[in-house]
């Protein structure tokens, strides 16, 4: 997994709460097998214009397509960002087009997951502080800095938020490590509980018989 | 004594392999479900990595999501070829890992959610995943079960465990007697209603209360389907008698003795008398009335008896703005009475109420009449089963006549993956879970009701309070 650890970029301003993944990444795009090459769908049905079928028109309503956000490594939205779908694909099409970082008052708890486990810096603010920062950002080239092992976001007008996260999950971030590496560590306490949980026979899918 | 734990902590201290200093506790994963969508990034994982796929035998799969509902030739040569690949890609995983796979023609394939259940494989006191936020349907039996994204896929295929954060817990409490007319999906829009999209975030939900009691198993899968639609990381239902009844003889339920033993620990599960919730909301069911989503989220509903309501109705300024954009997209007018909105699409399927008794409780409704000449419907059941039932019943032959189309089992129209989409406008009663903007296909509009609410508006052309239709099963 890709680190993370501290970011300056231009921040695009997404004021709307409750984003839910069938926005971030639309079902038609899930059917590929690969984990990369989702950024161009990205935000698909709003970025581009609905009229023609399939279009890849740019919608110059959508905000990301303002060229003043060209470039924008920091996404800032409203609550419960994330919601619906547990698609990952959401997660890879933020990654993939560019987005290092997201800035919300709060997140889903699968998408939470899914963006930790692909190196995306989320940050956790009030609404107050997303308000202020969603506000400074419609000025051409603010920009905002996220630093994980400060916890806290900035810019270079003074403001400074810090915002919270689990110890493990910034430790983990900050080096990219590999959950599953992490949590073979533990392959003795897994070997013994199972030998002991296999024989619960309730706990197997497929018992027939004791 | 040890302190009175509720459900969740049990299931939850009966699978803790690890509880690490400074880390979230390891929990062990008594089965992942496997379907084509959230699959193949996590299989291609392992390979990568050089690992093994660690537990076969406590691994299902099947094909869902992408598969048309046409007809049966249609299953087996998808014309999609991204669909097609991503198909094939699941069968020859399965193959290669040594996963039991529930092929397109196979009688037990449907919906992964459907499937489970109906295999016996889904049982209380497990711990269940799936790459789809659907996967809370399990805890109607009493199993803690979530969705999870493919990185957590391959870290279960790869360890059959998780780190989790322990989630807290919140029981909804729904007593009373549920009025005719009034079902398992009124009670979960009407509490995502109450409580918000990101109400129950963060939350494992027990349901409990004499109204779910009274539930079959069926709707209880409904409530605890939706409850990812209120933000919960699980929905759960106490196992009972009824949970009982319906898994006994189902082709991997224990037998005989292995099935005493397994009903005397199914019983141990329920949350002790005493047991401290984190949270608590009491529900009256007497106050539930048929309800319909209007806007472009879960929460966004009201009763049949309500109008369109007006940003202005918005308790807070980021709700004004979401009620405006919804509004938008539906191109719906505040104050319009919810009964006199025109459909133009019906959708009868999904995990959320593509079941038995879904099918024949549309059915009474739509005994000897027929859908309006303005609507267009279709019936997809949610699996092989199912679909095989219904027939064995008649209710195909009771859709057909009519006018619903009769499908072959799938995701279909809930998420529009496979052919079966809205097209830019139309309007659509539905008995899925999602009414976002586009899920059912772009610019799509999406209203969430009861499989009885969609039959009726179905009829009717427009949405219509079922409760003043008596059914024509007979029992009326």
């Amino acid at each position: 997994m890709q680190p993370f650890t501290r970011i300056t970029s231009i921040a695009v301003p997404l004021d709307r709460a409750n984003v839910d993944t069938d926005q971030i990444i639309p079902k038609q795009f899930l059917k590929r097998i690969e984990r990369t090459g989702y950024g161009e769908f990205l935000f698909f049905d709003w970025r581009y214009e609905l009229d023609v079928p399939d279009s890849v028109m740019p919608n110059p309503e959508f905000v990301m397509n303002a060229p003043q956000y060209k470039g924008a490594e920091i996404l800032l939205a409203g609550k419960n960002f994330g919601c619906g779908s547990s698609r990952e694909h959401a997660a890879w099409a933020l990654s993939d087009y560019g987005f290092r970082a997201v800035i919300a008052p709060t997140f889903a708890d699968i998408f939470f997951s899914n963006a930790g486990k692909n190196g995306i810096g989320l940050a956790r603010l009030t609404d107050d502080e997303v308000n202020t920062l969603m506000q400074r950002a419609k000025t051409p080239g603010y920009q905002v800095t996220v630093d994980l092992e400060a916890q806290t976001v900035t810019d270079a007008q003074g403001f400074k938020a810090r915002f919270e996260i689990d110890p493990f999950r910034k430790e983990c971030l900050l080096n990219g490590l590999d959950d599953i590496g992490l949590t073979l560590r533990h392959g003795e306490a897994l070997d013994k509980f199972e030998a002991k949980h296999d024989n619960e026979f309730w706990s197997a899918p497929k018992t027939a018989t004791a | 004594m040890s302190a009175p734990q509720t459900m969740f902590e049990k299931v939850w201290n009966n699978h803790l392999v690890a509880s690490p200093e400074g880390e979230p506790p390891l929990i062990y994963i008594d089965l992942q479900l496997v379907h084509e969508v959230t699959s193949p990034q996590a299989f291609d994982g392992l390979r990568l990595a050089g690992r093994k796929l660690r537990r076969p035998d406590r691994h299902i799969a099947t094909v869902d999501h992408n598969v048309p509902t046409t007809s049966a030739e249609d299953r087996l040569h998808i014309l999609d070829q991204t669909s097609a690949a991503q198909v094939n890609a699941l069968r020859k995983n399965c193959k290669e890992f040594g996963i039991e796979f529930f092929d397109v023609q196979d009688a037990s394939q449907g919906i992964v959610h459907m499937i489970g259940p109906e295999l016996g494989a889904t049982k209380p006191g497990m711990t269940i995943v799936c790459g789809d936020s659907h996967t809370s349907t399990h805890g109607a039996f009493g199993a803690l079960a979530f969705g999870i994204g493919t990185s957590e896929v391959e870290h279960v295929m790869a360890t059959q465990t998780l780190p989790q954060s322990k989630p807290k817990t919140f029981r909804i409490t729904v007593d009373g007697t549920l009025p005719y007319g009034v079902t398992a999906k009124d009670i979960i829009l009407h509490i995502i209603g109450l409580i918000g999209t990101d109400g129950a975030t963060g939350y494992a939900v027990e349901y409990a209360g004499s109204a779910i009691r009274a539930l079959s198993m069926e709707g209880r899968m409904t409530i605890c389907n939706m409850s990812i639609e209120a933000g919960a990381r699980a929905g759960m239902i106490a196992p009972d008698e009824t949970t009982f009844a319906y898994l006994m003889g189902r082709r991997f339920s224990p037998t005989g003795k292995a099935w005493d033993e397994a009903v005397a620990h199914w019983k141990t599960l329920p949350t002790d008398e005493g047991a401290v919730f984190d949270r608590e909301l009491h529900i009256d069911a007497a106050e539930i009335t048929p309800t319909v989503s209007w806007g472009t989220s879960p929460g966004m509903v009201t009763s049949i008896e309500g109008k369109v309501p007006s940003p202005d109705d918005a308790t807070n300024e980021i709700d004004r703005k979401g009620y405006e954009r919804a509004l938008e997209y539906m191109g719906l007018k505040a104050g319009t009475p919810i009964e006199q909105i025109n459909i133009d699409r019906v959708f009868l399927g999904s995990c959320t109420n593509g079941r038995i008794e879904d099918l024949r409780a549309a059915a009474q409704i739509v005994k000897g009449r027929h859908v309006a000449s303005t609507v267009s419907a279709m019936v997809v059941p949610g699996s092989q089963a199912v679909k095989k039932q219904a027939e064995e019943e008649g209710l195909d032959k009771i859709f057909k006549d009519a006018g619903f189309e009769w499908r072959e089992p799938g995701c279909s129209m809930c998420l529009g993956m496979n052919p079966d989409i809205l097209s830019p406008g139309e309007r659509c009663a539905s008995t899925s879970n999602r009414n976002f903007e586009g899920r059912q296909g772009r610019g799509g509009r999406t209203h969430l009701v009861s499989p009885q609410m969609a039959a009726a508006a179905a009829i009717a052309g427009h949405f219509t309070d079922v409760r003043n239709w008596p059914n024509n099963g007979g029992k009326n």
